[in-house]
Order: C-alpha cells, then sequence, then structure tokens
C-alpha cells in the first residue's frame, strides 16, 4: 500500500478543479497553472527514482484486496511515461499563455489541459482492465473540450469527426471488456494475465485480443485506422495539438505494449505477426501523407503516423531488444512530437500563415526558431547521435536478429522520407530572400522560444546521454518481457 | 408574443416539484446501502428544476435559486475527490471509507458513513452538469455572440 502511486493522477485533477474556479482570473489562472505544474513534476520525479531504487508500487484503492478492487500498479514503465508526460505538459503550461487568445484562456483551458494530464497518467498507472477505459473516457472528455476550443468552423467539424470516431472505438472498448470479463471473469490485468496463461489462450481469446488491439489502433491512429488524425490534430491551437500529438496516441500505443507483453503472449504468430504488416503499411501511408500536403501543420500531424509504425514494429517483433527500442522511442516522440507541434505552431503564427508556398526567409527574421527547427527534423528523423536514432537503431537490430528483412528496409526508407518531408519545410519556410513585408514580432517569438527550446534540450540530452538513459530503458524491457513480474508484484504481495 | 395558458402546468408543478425534491433527497440517503445515491438523486433533483423552468420561466426560477450551476461542478468534484484524500491523513489508502452508528436527536440511532459525503459531491457534480447543459441548450438563441 503507498498512496504515492496515485498522487500524479490526484495533484492534476484537484489542479483542474482549482483552476475551474479561477478559470476568468486569467494572471492568478496562468500563475497556478505554471506553479502546479512544477509541483507534479516535482512528485513525479520523485516517484520515478522511488519505484527505480525500491520497485513497483501497488495502490489497492480503498483497500478492496488485488484481484477484486482496484488499482493502481506503479511500475518502471508506468512511472517513466507519467514522468514525460510532466515534461511536455509544463512546457505546455508555459507556452499557453504566448499562444491562446485570453477569451480561449478564459474558457477553462487550464482546468481541461490538467484534466487530460490526469487522465494520461491514470491511463498509464492503472492496474486494470475497465479502469483503463474509464481513463481513457477522462482524457476524451478533456480533449474533447480542447478541441472545439475557439470554437472556429473548421474545428467543429473535425470535432465532430474526433468525437464520433472516439464514442465508436469506446462502445468496442466495454464490449472487449465485457467479453474478456465473460471468458476469464476479471478485468483485473495481472489475473487476466494469469488465466490466459492457464488456457494458454485459445481461439475465443485471440479473437478478443485482435477486437481489443482494434480498439487501442484507433486511438493509436495505426493503418487503416489513422484517416482521422491529422486534419483533427492539425486544426486546435498549437498547445492543444501538442499535447494531443504527444500524449494521446501514445497512450494508445502504451495500452497495445502493456496488453501485448502482459497478457496475450501466447499466440505471437498470430497477432505479432499483424502488428508487423500493420506497423510496415503504417509507416509507408503516413509518410506519402507528410509529403502529400503543403500545410506545416499539417506535415507535423501526419508524422505522428509513422513514429506510430516504429512503435508498433517493436512490439511486432517482441524481443528485448525491439520492445526496449519501442519504450526508448516512445519516451523520445513524446518530446519531440511536443517541441514540433509547438514549433510549427508558433512558425505558422508568425508567418502569418499555415501555407509553405507563402512563406519563406524567415530565417533572417527568426534565427533561433530556424535553427531550432532543424535541429528537431534531426532528432525527428533520428540522425545520429540524436534520440530518434537510438530508439530505431534498437527496433533494427531487433529486426535483423529476427531476420525481418522488409520491415527493416521500411524503416529505413521510412525514415529518410520523414527527413525530406522536415527538410521540406525547413527550406521553404525559412530559407530564400529576406522578406521586407513581414512585420516581424520579436516579442512574441521570444515568448515562444523558451518552453520548445527545453523540450529540444531535453530531446538532445535523450540522445546524446543515451549511455544514462539506456539501462533503465532495457530494465524495463527485460520487465516486460517477464509478465510474472508484473503478475507477481501485484497477485502475490 | 401571445401568453400560453399554463395555469394547468403551474399548479401541478407547485406539488409535482416538492415530491420530486423530497424523492430526491430520500435516494440520495438511501445511496450507499439500498438503491439510489448521489447520481440519480442528483438527476431527479436536477428534473424538479427544469420543470420549473419550464412551469414559471429563466427570469423568475433564476431569481428563486440564485446559483451558478457552473460554478457547482467543481465544488460537487471536489468535495468527492476531498473524500478520497481524506483517507491519507489518516494512513489509509486513497478513497478508503468508513462508517459508524451515531445516536442523534430525534432520528435516534442513525448510521453516518463517509460514503455519504462522497454522494454528495456526486449529487452536487450531477446537478451541475445536467443544469449546465440544458440551460445552455435553453439559451442557445438569446446570445449567439456569446
Amino acid at each position: 500500500m503507498s498512496n504515492l502511486a496515485i498522487l500524479p493522477i490526484l495533484i492534476p485533477l484537484l489542479a483542474g478543479m482549482w483552476l475551474a474556479f479561477i478559470a476568468k482570473k486569467l494572471p492568478l489562472a496562468r500563475g497556478s497553472a505554471k506553479l502546479l505544474s512544477i509541483l507534479n513534476l516535482a512528485v513525479a520525479i520523485y516517484i520515478f527514482f522511488h519505484v527505480q531504487q525500491n520497485g513497483t508500487l501497488i495502490l489497492e484503492m480503498g483497500a478492496w484486496k488485488a484481484p477484486f478492487g482496484i488499482i493502481i500498479v506503479g511500475d518502471l514503465l508506468a512511472v517513466t511515461l507519467v514522468l514525460t508526460t510532466n515534461l511536455v505538459a509544463i512546457a505546455a503550461a508555459f507556452f499557453a499563455p504566448k499562444s491562446l487568445s485570453d477569451k480561449q484562456e478564459g474558457f477553462y483551458f487550464y482546468a481541461f489541459f490538467f484534466w487530460l494530464i490526469s487522465g494520461v497518467s491514470g491511463a498509464f498507472l492503472t492496474g486494470d482492465l475497465f479502469n483503463l477505459f474509464v481513463f481513457f473516457e477522462v482524457l476524451l472528455m478533456a480533449s474533447y473540450a480542447l478541441i472545439v476550443l475557439g470554437g472556429g468552423k473548421a474545428q467543429l467539424r473535425e470535432s465532430i469527426k474526433y468525437l464520433l470516431l472516439n464514442l465508436f472505438s469506446s462502445m468496442l472498448f466495454v464490449t472487449a471488456i465485457a467479453f474478456i470479463y465473460a471468458v476469464v471473469g476479471t478485468v483485473n490485468m495481472a489475473q487476466i494475465a494469469e488465466r490466459v496463461q492457464e488456457v494458454e489462450q485459445q481461439g475465443i481469446l485471440t479473437t478478443i485480443a485482435v477486437l481489443l488491439f482494434f480498439v487501442f489502433a484507433t486511438k493509436a491512429a495505426v493503418f487503416p485506422l489513422y484517416y482521422w488524425l491529422p486534419n483533427s490534430y492539425s486544426v486546435p491551437n498549437p498547445v492543444v495539438s501538442a499535447l494531443f500529438g504527444a500524449l494521446l496516441t501514445k497512450v494508445g500505443i502504451y495500452s497495445i505494449l502493456r496488453v501485448f507483453t502482459l497478457i496475450f503472449t501466447h499466440e505471437p504468430g498470430l497477432t505479432h505477426n499483424l502488428f508487423l504488416w500493420l506497423a510496415g503499411l503504417t509507416m509507408i501511408f503516413g509518410v506519402i501523407g507528410a509529403l502529400s500536403t503543403h500545410n506545416v501543420k499539417l506535415i507535423v500531424a501526419y508524422n505522428i503516423i509513422p513514429a506510430v509504425g516504429f512503435m508498433l514494429m517493436g512490439i511486432g517483433i517482441f524481443t528485448e531488444t525491439a520492445i526496449s527500442g519501442t519504450v526508448y522511442y516512445l519516451v523520445h516522440d513524446m518530446i519531440i512530437k511536443g517541441a514540433l507541434f509547438l514549433l510549427v505552431g508558433a512558425l505558422a503564427h508568425l508567418a502569418g500563415t499555415s501555407d509553405l508556398r507563402k512563406m519563406g526567409g524567415m530565417i533572417h527574421h527568426y534565427p533561433f526558431l530556424g535553427w531550432m527547427f532543424f535541429l528537431a527534423s534531426l532528432v525527428l528523423a533520428g540522425i545520429p547521435p540524436f534520440s530518434g536514432f537510438i530508439g530505431k537503431l534498437l527496433l533494427l537490430q531487433g529486426g535483423l536478429a529476427e531476420e525481418e528483412v522488409i520491415i527493416v528496409i521500411v524503416t529505413l526508407v521510412t525514415s529518410l522520407l520523414i527527413l525530406f518531408s522536415m527538410i521540406r519545410i525547413f527550406i521553404g519556410a525559412f530559407w530564400g530572400e529576406k522578406n521586407e513585408e513581414i512585420t516581424v514580432n520579436k516579442r512574441a517569438a521570444d515568448g515562444y522560444v523558451w518552453p520548445i527550446a527545453g523540450l529540444l534540450a531535453l530531446s538532445v540530452t535523450l540522445g546524446v546521454g543515451a549511455e544514462w538513459f539506456y539501462p533503465a530503458i532495457q530494465s524495463i524491457a527485460e520487465y516486460l518481457m517477464a509478465p510474472e513480474l508484473y503478475i507477481d508484484s501485484v497477485l502475490k504481495e | 408574443m401571445i401568453k400560453t395558458n399554463d395555469l394547468i402546468l403551474r399548479t401541478t408543478t407547485t406539488l409535482i416539484a416538492f415530491i420530486l425534491f423530497g424523492f430526491s433527497v430520500y435516494l440520495f440517503f438511501a445511496g450507499h446501502n439500498k438503491p439510489g445515491g448521489g447520481f440519480i438523486g442528483g438527476l431527479m433533483t436536477s428534473a424538479a428544476i427544469v420543470l420549473m423552468y419550464m412551469a414559471y420561466g429563466m427570469e423568475s426560477v433564476a431569481k428563486i435559486i440564485p446559483i451558478n450551476f457552473r460554478v457547482v461542478i467543481p465544488i460537487g468534484l471536489l468535495i468527492a475527490v476531498g473524500t478520497g484524500v481524506g483517507s491519507f491523513i489518516f494512513g489509509q489508502p486513497f478513497l478508503s471509507q468508513t462508517f459508524a452508528y451515531f445516536q442523534l436527536p430525534i432520528l435516534g440511532k442513525t448510521e453516518l458513513a463517509t460514503a455519504l459525503l462522497f454522494d454528495l459531491g456526486v449529487y452536487l457534480t450531477v446537478i451541475g452538469v445536467t443544469m449546465t447543459i440544458i440551460l445552455t441548450i435553453a439559451q442557445d438563441r438569446k446570445d449567439e455572440t456569446a
């Protein structure tokens, strides 16, 4: 029993309530949002080191014992992702006042922002499949409110699509959980894993597994279920896009990672091979999407999709190296996607358009922003020594060791095309003749720069300092490949 | 605008709203042991308030119940989560609950449970959310600029 495990969910939840009271008092709301996100980060860091030293944190809520009550499981994977979530959140909290209008801020932005963080942390920490659904709903509720913030015509159009699709996949999720409960008689993840192992995952369970995969794949934007993502992620305010791009699809990937390393691990020939195929197709179609448009926001939004493909590939290969690649890439992608969405948001605002063909010569006015964008492109494409490279290296090593040559080639080609799509923005927007007609807004640019620079510095550290981070990532992968550790820590205290 | 004849509606509302309020309070207290609870109690209270809105119109009910329902939502959430956090003080896991019997005047031996406080939070949140949704839809045409 340790109440520590609930704090990353509880603090943002309470913070959201406090900010709902003071939503109209903007200076106070901004100050408290910054302060509370720093507090939350500090707690997340403390929990991370606590778990690293003392092992998994378990909290049985309301003192109901494990298979019967709802439990919170703070294992190293969960707390690492919670920590990363809070790093992105802090950048967003500092970026938001610069990028949102006063009216948008006053419309409960900070309240929903914290509730979103609360839902995401909850989804990472829960040890109960039904509770995972509940936290999905918490973060979706908050995301519905955030996506319509501002109420532009395009936003309303996209939010209807977003809402309907998520509603459908939520219904499918509950149905799949009901099926699981009907077959194994529990929704506690550890106990499901134990029982699925006992009956050796017979046909019906594999069917349910694939059904669950489709639910998570919809959230994670895996081929062919990604069509809703690019538009609905590129229309809201940059802060909101950054939060969505950095966190929401990753919750889907985390769920796949958790469920298919813990519970459904006995038919890899069927399920995990399916992942490999879908991973390859996701990469190809995602990157083609990124090359097909001139809208800078859309290019970055499309770049979420191949990243999802990379992570899914690691789960598909299903060896320790590949899984550690997936985990590394997950952390890397949360940070860099946050930074990139903020970057293109700032770029589009400063240029007054998000159409690449109408931009040019921005580097003369905003050199720091330009070079940060260049750096971010290299990090995203995985040029050594940056963090994208480390993640991909592990994935490729895992792929080659299992002789999955085709997917390895697809990965390499996709990485090259990602670099191309990003450099296209850099060339189109930043290079070129100095455009004297642009009204230079140095003050706005300075406000934008610091949160982005913070995230980017983190991302670079993650790559250059891979030696420090790799042992932790490797121990997570070892832990994931041995599901009994999770089961024992939950059920046999 | 032609004045509608709503004498029957108004007369019955005075009676029915009263019964609804009473029953919702009963449901709320029955909550943690028998069918009922904060959610259903809150819904019933909001039904009574909506009925009053329909019978007497926006302005007069806003005068009778001068509450901003948007503020009720975070108050309710705060109470509900607060009862969960309360267990931290006693070194218990989050959301632990307890109950005891007290000898109260008039009511006699009464069970008081912390679950009731949690239910109170749910009750207020449900009223806040329901009323905010319904009033927002009702006000839709009046102020399109807002």
